[in-house]
This record gives structure tokens, C-alpha cells and sequence, in this order.
């Protein structure tokens, strides 16, 4: 008796100290971040409450607003095009092609490699007069000029491109395990029937490849979200605030300009489009779960 | 047996301890200055301070930013160094307030700081009647470089007088193919040089109302917006690879008499000087544009948190005492680039520049401090947010003033 009692414990044991890490780390620091938003601390966190005024100071931040804009466009270019490049890839490599294990670790290298020292080979290569700009010029295309880097309107689009490259490998990795589940029958099936293969790809495999790629949009919400060393590494944020991000504005604010309130309000106001995210991710699988 | 050889250890260990404990205050002193001039400079005060009789533990933290985070992680983690480096500014005015500081009031009252010390300075380490900070240097900020032969290439006999003849030089640079203003497009580089165009051309009052007082109706006022417009006008004059240039490689570009010149704080001076260029002869240096514009001045200081320990108190005692010694400042503002803090010193062995600025330094009208020092941290990193994007972008002048008001407004 005593022995069932304690053998139906044990799992819950062994699960005892991630959840007590999840409800302290994650939902600990999360309220404590809620709190300390609502007080007018500086340099340390202080207990003078002023209710929402950080928000409002926040939302009054021309930077914070530019940063949030900036974080929409990249969030949806960024998921696009790495979800779109990496299935073509998974594709690509699915086509039992020579040297696969070459290819794949072409594409999942960039993943394998800190942003911070890749950021800088791409700065590099797109700083104008060197890099591609050069290399385009030296090839006799005296009038092209390539300056996305250092333009206004340009600069966040060099951080998705260079993004994009470093994610694009995984969602390749996690789509091809995907592939690789579909069950060969289908593809004979497909096949007796002639139906070409990009129509299977499109209306066959794709619709059962659903559960992975609410995976690999999961991945890359959250890396929306935290978007943070491909900007420093890159841009700093220039040219003027031109590829701010909100991540950025928290942190700079955590340390460097010791407001410690207003980089609490903006970690919270990121928080919301992150559970937006999550909340019908989570209600889809507690639906199939009940099912 | 046993037992006396356990004592014997017991014994050794005890005096080694106690011998360490009366060895001479030890002192963990937390500083960003890694470069190389920089490094050299900190060395002569931690020489000093062997030489006083104490021990010099030294830790180096490239980088301002991350230097004083490390202080305050450790200060709020009840780690505190003896002594740490700040910017003379609002850097350390919450940890004041959190009365985790200890003051250096003996020495302050001794050595008259009321007196030989710029109003600037005095006004951000002396806090309620309590002075809470020791000043090691100065330096300022909004310094005019110029090339001699890039001006006589142009055609320029005189240094500029007003802020109309300096548009006019710059005209004449450009005509001879220069690039009129080497300038690097970083955030903090704009703010420098926009606080030079509100220091020499909106006049002392304006700054002092805007930077200090955060005087809103003095920020929507006209003679405000001119400023941003004359600020904003500078951007013509800079070449198309300025955005994301270090201070030094635009420096170079006056030494080398491709650019006419650079609005730079005075430690510019050692390019030129490592360059084998001097003052007067290859190139000028012009403190403002008149002779009683604003002289923007910043420094650095040695904090001491707060202890209960008597080792660190001692430690901390003495390097007071070594720090505030002229000779001490001397040596290290000469390594340093910057000029004594104190209106006292001596300024034989400095150079023309240098003896320039310390000339103005006495003056009690001229010196006022950089928006940093009357800025909260956040409220001068909102300005230059939107000082950068002004510059940077196509934005209408009374939005920019708009924004500089709500920046300030907090």
C-alpha cells in the first residue's frame, strides 16, 4: 500500500523542482516585472507607487513607438521568409539528393553560431564601399550602390535578411523530420494517380505538416520577440533609431539608463503580443488533449 | 605530538592572517580607463597610492556602461570595491539617495572644494551639505579642431567668430573640395555636437533652460528652434560615410587635411599629437566660437560605497587623501588628455590647448556642465534618441521640438 502511494509520488517528486523553477523564475519575475512597472524606480527598484504612469511615458516615446513598428514589420518578413526558405530547403534535401548530410549542415550551421560574431561578418559585408557593394563595383557596376545598411528606410530589412539566414536552417531541420514522418504510402498513392509532385507537396503534405509548423511558428514568434543581438551586432540601432527594437529600448533602459520602471512597462507591453501568440497555440492543444 | 603540530598551524595561519590584516590598507578600486593614454594615467594614482602605503587591487572594466553596472550590481549585492569611477553627472545621484555612499566631507572642507572646485562639479558631488564625491579630472567637450592647411587651402585667414562665419568657412571648404566637417554619426557624437550649437549659438540663458531647468516654454521658444535649424543645417556639411564613424577616424580625416574640421571633446587632442602634429602649427583648437560662450565641461570621480569594515574605511581614507593631491591630478591629467579639476593648478607643463582651457576654467561665467550633468540618465538618453533621428532623418524641425519637450517632460 505504501509502496503504490510512493511509486505514484515519485513522478510528481521529480517534477517538483522545475515546477517550483517555473512558478518562481517565469511567474515570479514575471509579477515582480508587472510590480516594479507601476513604481518610479531608477537605478534600484523602489516601492513608490505611481500607477501607470511608465506606460503612459512609455507610449509617449517616439523611440519605444518606432521600435514596436519596426518590431511589426520584422516579426512578419522574418516568419515569412524563414518559414517559406526553410520548407523549400527541407524540400530540397527530401528529394534524396547526393550529399545530403553536407547540405544539411550547410544549412543548419548558421544556427550553430553565435549572432553576436556572425552580426559583424554581416555588417561587414554590407557596409558600403566594402562587402557586396564593393565586390559589385569591382565587377564593373560602377552605378549600383548598396547602402541598405546605413539607409533609413533600409536598415531593418538587412537584419531580417541576415536573420532569416541564421533561422532559416532550423525550420529546415524541424521540416524535414516532419517530411520524413509522412507515410511513403501517400507519395505511391499520389504517384499511381499522377498527380504532380508539387501538388502533393502543396495540398497533401503541407496540411499534415501542421503540428510542425505550429512548432516552427512558436520558434519564431519567441525570436521576434527577444530580437536583440542581430541589432547590436548589425546596426546599434542606427542609423538614428532607424532599427530600434523594443528588446533594445529594455535593456538599454535596465542598465544604461538606469530607469529600471520604464524597462519593466516596455518587458510588460512585449509580454501581451508574446501571449497572444501563445494563448490560441496553447487552447488548440488542450482541445485536442480533451478530444 | 599531534596536538602541537595542529597548534603550530593554528599559529602560523593566525599570524599570516593578522600580518595580512595590518599590512596596510587594500583598496579594489572599479575604473574603465583601458585605453592606452587612459591606462598609463590610472597607473601614476595607483603608484601614488603603493607609494602612500597601500595596496592597489586594480579592476578594469572596458566600456563605461558595463563598468558602472558591475559597480552597482555589486554595491545592491553588498559586494561593494573601495572605490569605483563615474562620470561627474547624475550617474550616482540614486545610489546617494539610497544612502549607500560614503561622504568625503573631511577632506572637502579642508581643502576648501567650495571654493577651488568649478560651480559645475561642486553643484553634482555635493548633495543636501554633503559631499559625496572626489573629482579627478575635466574635460571639455565641445572643443573646434581645425586643420591649419585645409583653412589655408580654403582660404580661411581667421578662426570663426559667430556661428554665421563658422557657416561661412564651412561654405569655403566645401568650395575647395574638403569635407567641411568630419563628424562620426554616432547617437552620443550628434548630442555633442548639437550641445555646441545650443551652447555658442542659443547663448547661456537658452541652454541653462533648456539642459537644467527643462524650461518648457523655453524649448517650444523660437530662439530654440533656430538652434535645431542650425544644428540640422550642420548635417550638409558632413560627407556620406559618416553614420556609424568612431570620433577618431574622423579626427583623422582632419589630421591628414581631407576635412577642415571636427567638434570633439579635448581628448582628440592626443590623435593629433600622436599623429606628430602641434598645437598652433598644424592644427588650432578653438573652445568656442566667442569670448564668453559656454565652456562645456564633464569629468570623472571616485565614488566610495558605503562599509562597516574598518580595513576598507582606512583604505578608502587614504585613497582620498592620494587622489586629492595636486601633484597626484597633475600626473594623471597629464597622461590623460583632460585638465586638473581644481581652478588652482598649476597649468606649467600642459600644453597650449590645455593652458587655453584652464584659463577659461577661472572664469565663472563661462563654465557650465554638459546636459549629462543636470540630465537624469534617461531623460539625456531620450534627447539624444531624438537628436540622432533629427539629424538622420527628413523630420520637420517643430516635430523634433515637440518631441525634445515630451522627452524632457519626465
Amino acid at each position: 500500500m505504501a509502496r503504490r502511494s510512493l511509486s505514484r509520488a515519485t513522478p510528481y517528486a521529480a517534477l517538483l523542482p522545475m515546477a517550483v523553477v517555473a512558478a518562481l523564475g517565469y511567474l515570479g519575475a514575471g509579477l515582480w516585472t508587472f510590480y516594479i512597472s507601476l513604481t518610479g524606480s531608477r537605478t534600484f527598484p523602489s516601492g513608490h507607487f505611481i500607477g501607470f504612469a511608465q506606460y503612459h511615458r512609455l507610449f509617449d516615446n517616439e523611440r519605444w513607438m518606432l521600435s514596436l513598428h519596426n518590431l511589426a514589420a520584422y516579426g512578419v518578413l522574418f516568419v515569412l521568409a524563414s518559414l517559406v526558405i526553410g520548407f523549400l530547403l527541407a524540400v530540397f534535401i527530401d528529394q534524396n539528393v547526393k550529399g545530403e548530410g553536407v547540405f544539411r549542415t550547410i544549412f543548419l550551421y548558421p544556427y550553430a553560431m553565435s549572432f553576436v560574431a556572425t552580426g559583424l561578418v554581416w555588417q561587414w559585408l554590407l557596409t558600403p564601399g566594402d562587402g557586396v557593394d564593393g565586390a559589385l563595383r569591382a565587377l564593373g557596376f560602377t552605378h549600383v550602390r548598396f547602402d541598405w545598411i546605413v539607409s533609413q528606410d533600409h536598415a531593418i530589412y538587412t537584419v531580417v535578411a541576415a536573420t532569416v539566414w541564421q533561422a532559416s536552417g532550423l525550420v529546415m531541420a524541424l521540416m524535414l523530420a516532419g517530411l520524413r514522418g509522412i507515410d511513403p504510402e501517400i507519395w505511391k498513392a499520389a504517384r499511381l494517380d499522377g498527380i504532380p509532385a508539387w501538388r502533393v507537396y502543396a495540398q497533401i503534405v503541407l496540411p499534415m505538416l501542421w503540428p510542425t509548423i505550429a512548432t516552427v511558428l512558436l520558434l519564431l514568434a519567441t525570436a521576434v520577440a527577444k530580437l536583440y543581438d542581430a541589432v547590436v551586432a548589425m546596426t546599434q540601432g542606427g542609423p538614428g533609431i532607424a532599427s530600434e527594437v523594443p528588446a533594445k529600448f529594455i535593456m538599454d533602459h535596465l542598465f544604461l539608463r538606469s530607469n529600471v520602471g520604464l524597462a519593466s512597462a516596455g518587458a510588460i507591453v512585449l509580454l501581451v503580443p508574446v501571449l497572444a501568440l501563445l494563448a490560441p497555440y496553447a487552447y488548440a492543444r488542450s482541445r485536442k488533449e480533451a478530444a | 605530538m599531534y596536538g602541537t603540530r595542529r597548534w603550530l598551524l593554528c599559529a602560523s595561519l593566525c599570524v599570516s592572517a593578522a600580518s595580512a590584516a595590518y599590512a596596510g590598507p587594500t583598496a579594489e578600486v572599479i575604473h574603465w580607463w583601458t585605453s592606452g593614454g587612459e591606462s598609463a594615467a590610472v597607473k601614476q594614482v595607483a603608484q601614488a597610492y603603493r607609494d602612500a602605503g597601500g595596496t592597489w587591487v586594480d579592476t578594469a572594466i572596458a566600456g563605461g556602461d558595463q563598468s558602472r553596472a558591475v559597480t552597482i550590481n555589486r554595491i545592491i549585492g553588498g559586494n561593494p570595491p573601495a572605490a569605483a569611477q563615474f562620470n561627474t553627472s547624475k550617474q550616482f545621484l540614486d545610489i546617494i539617495e539610497e544612502d549607500m555612499l560614503g561622504t568625503v566631507d573631511d577632506v572637502a572642507r579642508r581643502d576648501h572644494w567650495d571654493q577651488v572646485l568649478p560651480a559645475p562639479i561642486v553643484d553634482v558631488i555635493k548633495v543636501r551639505g554633503h559631499w559625496y564625491a572626489v573629482p579627478m579630472n575635466l574635460h571639455m567637450l565641445t572643443w573646434i579642431w581645425y586643420s591649419k592647411a585645409a583653412f589655408a587651402k580654403a582660404g580661411i585667414a581667421r578662426e570663426p567668430a559667430s556661428m554665421d562665419e563658422l557657416f561661412a568657412d564651412l561654405d569655403k571648404l566645401k568650395a575647395a573640395g574638403l569635407i567641411p566637417l568630419a563628424h562620426g554619426g554616432q547617437a552620443w557624437q550628434e548630442n555633442l555636437l548639437f550641445s555646441m550649437v545650443l551652447a555658442n549659438f542659443g547663448g547661456r540663458d537658452l541652454y541653462l533652460k533648456v539642459v537644467r531647468d527643462r524650461d518648457q516654454a523655453a524649448i517650444r521658444s523660437d530662439a530654440f528652434r533656430k538652434v535645431l535649424v542650425a544644428f540640422k543645417r550642420l548635417q550638409g556639411y558632413v560627407d556620406p560615410a559618416s553614420p556609424g564613424r568612431n570620433w577618431n577616424d574622423a579626427t583623422a580625416l582632419v589630421i591628414a587635411g581631407k576635412a577642415g574640421m571636427q567638434i570633439m571633446g579635448d581628448w582628440a587632442k592626443g590623435e593629433f599629437i600622436a599623429a606628430g602634429q602641434a598645437p598652433g602649427r598644424q592644427f588650432g583648437c578653438l573652445p568656442g566660437l566667442s569670448a564668453d560662450t559656454p565652456y562645456l565641461i564633464q569629468g570623472d570621480v571616485f565614488v566610495f560605497p558605503k562599509t562597516d569594515d574598518a580595513g576598507t574605511l582606512r583604505a578608502q581614507k587614504l585613497l582620498v587623501d592620494v587622489v586629492d593631491k595636486p601633484a597626484v591630478q597633475r600626473a594623471f591629467n597629464k597622461l590623460k588628455g583632460s585638465i586638473p579639476v581644481r581652478l588652482d593648478a598649476d597649468d606649467s607643463g600642459f600644453d597650449a590647448c590645455a593652458r587655453q582651457g584652464m584659463a577659461i576654467l577661472r572664469d565663472p561665467r563661462r563654465p557650465v556642465g554638459v546636459p549629462e550633468i543636470y540630465l537624469s540618465p534617461d531623460q539625456n538618453g531620450a534627447l539624444q534618441d531624438v537628436l540622432t533621428a533629427f539629424w538622420n532623418t527628413d523630420m520637420p524641425v517643430e516635430r523634433a521640438q515637440n518631441s525634445i519637450a515630451s522627452a524632457l517632460r519626465y
